[in-house]
């Protein structure tokens, strides 16, 4: 596949691992925000190509792990509304709420429906005239102009059944925030790709600018996350720090601006809550004052029960790059991919899910506890 | 998520709309974020919307950059 096999060539990638493993610098954390990021990381065994000294920590780009219980709570109290139809991308359909999922909502009769993009519920709701349909929105900014252009469309055509559950989020917001919790020392940033491709550059400025810290957006096949490494321990050497575009065949410094323009006249910024994170301030989007009555919660009297939490998920550590996940006490022990006990082992893009699936573990038995049955 | 796969245009239509191949397929997708499209373009695809275009001079330049430090740690080794 074109764009994507060039950059997967062994004699690039065996030449930066090369260049990389010569790091005769301090040790270095760096973090890859994305989820997606992540998962090629693990699948491309990255980090057996990383001398010792150059580590990698994951990060809260995951949207579906850092949707709160409360919100999906929200969702599932939707979908159990006969007159109701939930649509919602795949991922989010196992993610556990407080007391359930919208699987197991589905399951019990509620008509949920798994979609790949926001006009695919504009469908159902063109479809289906007698029912309400609720497009659960999660994503950040690669997928929230494509929100926002359903919700346009709808009012364009004038559909009085469609509604938005938004729970879309930003990602510089979340960096900030880690960088101010200083709980984790953090010497570079792997951007993510393709928000960048909609945000472009001048929004991660701030982390060179104030903190001192060297960002390089990065694209997604092995040879584009070496040559982001590379570039980043370069900066870090020469005590450069400034935001760079690795994945420079995608990102332009100035983003998409069209998508960008949609995002403005379509979303206002405000506080939300990330799940394990806390508020962060304006990182969520909700809609503009003028499409408000596209807005689910204006629209529906919403009831859930109090969210609960289970104490010994360590999801929220695992986000802040506080904790690798075989230290939560759960880890391959009650919680696996089949019996996701928190967010971060659901999502296909989540860094327990990842771990869990691809890196070589030692066990007493040999035996991998999902194939045991545990 | 971040998943957005790169595809060629092969079909402009109106209303926004376009057809892309991926890898021998071909399916429709919106264009609402890239306005200038032409025949042979490289798009990015993300749930149903083309959003953003690659650059293949870019791409061609961060090719090249690579065979070469590609050709030079051979030479070291």
């Amino acid at each position: 596949m074109r764009f994507i096999d060039e950059f997967r060539q062994p004699s690039f990638a065996k030449a930066l691992a090369g260049k990389i493993q010569k790091w005769a610098g301090p040790p270095v954390n760096l973090m890859e925000v994305c989820g997606t990021h992540t998962v090629s990381i693990f699948r491309n065994g990255i980090r057996d190509l990383l001398p010792p000294q150059v580590g990698l920590l994951s990060g809260p780009g995951c949207p579906v792990c850092v949707t709160p219980d409360r919100e999906i709570d929200k969702a599932i109290a939707l979908a159990k509304d006969p007159k109701v139809i939930i649509s919602t991308f795949g991922d989010m359909m196992k993610v556990p709420g407080s007391y359930s999922s919208l699987n197991e909502a589905k399951a019990e009769g509620a008509d949920v429906r798994v979609v790949y993009s926001a006009m695919d519920s504009l469908e159902i709701a063109r479809d289906n005239p007698g029912k309400d349909i609720v497009f659960f929105g999660v994503g950040f900014e690669t997928t929230a102009p494509t929100t926002a252009a359903s919700v346009l469309e709808a009012k364009r055509l004038g559909l009085k059944n469609y509604f938005l559950l938004s729970v879309h989020k930003l990602v510089p917001p979340a960096m900030k925030v880690l960088l101010e919790a200083k709980e984790v020392r953090i010497d570079g940033f792997i951007c993510p790709g393709h928000v960048s491709t909609i945000i472009g550059s001048h929004p991660y400025e701030f982390i060179p600018r104030d903190y001192g810290i060297p960002c390089v957006i990065a694209g997604f096949e092995p040879v584009d996350i070496l040559q982001s490494i590379d570039m980043l321990l370069e900066m870090y050497s020469g005590a450069k720090a400034e935001v760079a575009i690795q994945y420079s065949r995608a990102v332009r410094s100035a983003g998409n601006l069209s998508a960008l323009n949609i995002m403005s006249r379509s979303f206002q910024v405000s506080a939300v809550e990330w799940r394990g994170i806390g508020t962060i301030p304006e990182s969520g989007l909700k809609l503009a004052k003028e499409l408000e009555s596209f807005t689910a919660e204006k629209h529906f009297q919403i009831r859930t029960k109090p969210p609960r939490k289970i104490p010994e998920c360590r999801c929220g550590d695992v986000l802040r790059g506080v904790c690798t996940p075989p230290e939560c006490s759960l880890f391959d022990t009650g919680c696996n991919p089949e019996h996701p006990i928190g967010p971060c082992m659901v999502s296909s893009e989540g860094t327990c899910s990842a771990w869990f699936l691809y890196s070589s573990r030692e066990r007493e038995d040999g035996i991998l506890s999902m194939e045991a049955g545990r | 998520m971040c998943l957005a796969i790169p595809a060629k245009v092969v079909r402009i239509m109106d209303g926004d709309v376009a057809q892309v191949e991926i890898g021998g397929i071909t399916r429709q997708v919106l264009t609402t974020f890239v306005p200038e499209l032409t025949i042979g373009d490289y798009v990015l695809l993300h749930a149903g919307f083309a959003i953003q275009t690659i650059d293949e001079a870019d791409a061609q330049e961060t090719l090249e950059l690579l065979t070469i430090m590609a050709q030079e740690w051979e030479g070291d080794a």
